[in-house]
């Protein structure tokens, strides 16, 4: 029964139920009340599916919610933003983020994630809501193939790497041991983010799917630090982007702050239930959604679907 | 690889973990009660609650025309508004990698790692010149 909850209570805080009940007492508080539900369960299900609620977030409440797409991935953002801050201290203190490692490829995502944000704002919102459902398909696509290394081999650490200092130690549980890790390719790692800061800006969608992928396959992170250390990437990356909306007035509080609080709930709760639920299950789950989501914001940019 | 060299690099960690952890308390209870006061009227809001789902879906810029509302940093001064002081929270939340990155800056250099401390000038550069509204559109 428990594997099958986050489909009832999704289904129970679909939009359409919020539609109906706007068009039949005319209250205001019914959508921030039903994007709080809506958060809430998409942060139960982004832990067990190993995804940042950013990336659930913008496609699903911009395709499925009245409000317009700027609001929304202003929200989104903040969303991204207030689950990277929350977790980071644990993250630092269990040494399973690294500061030297975050630093330098954060610089580089926190500039190319305002440029993103700029573009984003100046373009004509249908032609963002087809970029998005193109990324989003394309996220589907890497979520469903992409391999995971927990502990890939660097044979050698590169020249940047080492002249930045860039290693560390991860205590292996299984195992508790020590083991030392270095990181490889360096500077392409680097350009990476730079891509990965400007689509963050720009949709307003965090950039866990893409920054793990990359420290982990790429770099040679192991995969427990390349997680944490993603979150501590986008602290820097999400807030200069954030800075961006804020002052362009794309910030809606009676949007932003329900969905922040309920999706910090939500993760909340998912990280409590990771043990009864099944991982695999949501995470299928949660490729759906997106399929769905992009799709749908596919659709409506496309003006098919309004 | 020098074992010692990960141990020392703990104390930027810790440093820059206890900041990140009270800064983000900071705002995230700047961000609840002032979003309590703006929904329950206690700071009475700009933009009245029941006019919002006219004009929440308009593009940013048409929303600031058609509603008035602050660009930039004005809001600051129009706290008694119970919209514009959550902003707030959102601002100490976004502000909250500057502390950070701030607070470890001394231990670079004294360390003479002068690497890392320019990476952290340029990085609070770029936060503060996003945050300071001189690359917005107004």
């Amino acid at each position: 029964m428990m594997r099958w909850m986050p489909f009832f209570l999704l289904l129970f805080a679909h939009p359409a139920f919020a539609a109906g009940a706007v068009a039949a007492t005319g209250a205001w508080w019914v959508w921030p009340l039903a994007l709080f539900v809506v958060c809430f369960f998409l942060g139960i299900v982004a832990v067990p599916a190993g995804v940042g609620g950013g990336v659930l977030f913008v496609p699903i409440v911009g395709s499925f919610f009245p409000f317009h797409l700027d609001f929304v991935r202003g929200a989104g953002l903040l969303v991204a933003l207030a689950s990277s801050l929350a977790a980071g201290p644990s993250l630092l203190k269990g040494g399973l983020a690294n500061l030297r490692l975050a630093m330098p490829l954060a610089f580089g995502a926190s500039i190319s994630a305002i440029g993103g944000a700029m573009l984003g704002l100046a373009l004509p919102a249908n032609v963002v809501q087809i970029a998005l459902g193109v990324t989003i398909l394309g996220i589907v696509a890497l979520m469903a193939m992409a391999k995971k290394s927990e502990f890939p081999h660097v044979p050698a650490s590169d020249n940047l790497s080492r002249m930045l200092s860039i290693h560390g130690i991860f205590r292996d549980v299984i195992s508790g041991k020590d083991m030392n890790w270095q990181v490889h390719r360096t500077p392409l790692g680097m350009g990476m983010f730079l891509v990965i800061g400007f689509l963050g800006g720009l949709f307003g969608v965090g950039a866990g799917w893409a920054n793990v992928p990359v420290l982990n396959l790429l770099m040679g992170v192991p995969l427990k630090v390349a997680a944490g250390t993603s979150s501590l990437i986008l602290t820097t990356a999400s807030s200069s982007a954030t800075w961006y909306y804020l002052d362009n007035g794309a910030i809606l509080p009676v949007v932003a702050v329900p969905s922040v609080v309920g999706m910090m709930i939500g993760a909340r709760i998912g990280a409590h239930l990771l043990s009864v639920l099944n991982a695999s299950v949501i995470r299928k789950l949660v490729i759906a959604m997106l399929l769905i989501s992009g799709i749908g914001a596919l659709l409506k940019g496309l003006g098919i679907w309004t | 690889m020098d074992m010692n060299d990960s141990k020392r690099f703990d104390t930027e960690q810790l440093r820059y973990a206890a900041w990140l952890h009270w800064s983000t308390l900071a705002g995230f209870l700047m961000l609840i009660a002032t979003f309590v006061a703006y929904v329950f009227n206690i700071l009475p809001p700009r933009i009245p609650l029941a006019k919002l789902p006219q004009v929440w879906s308009l593009p940013a810029p048409e929303y600031l025309k058609v509603t008035g509302m602050p660009k930039g940093w004005d809001w600051i001064t129009m706290l008694g508004n119970g919209d514009l002081a959550s902003f707030l929270g959102i601002a100490i939340l976004s502000g909250c990698s500057i502390f950070c990155i701030f607070a470890v800056m001394p231990i670079y250099a004294k360390r003479r790692d002068w690497v890392y401390f320019a990476i952290c000038a340029l990085e609070i550069a770029i936060l503060v010149l996003a945050a300071s509204g001189m690359i917005s559109r107004h």
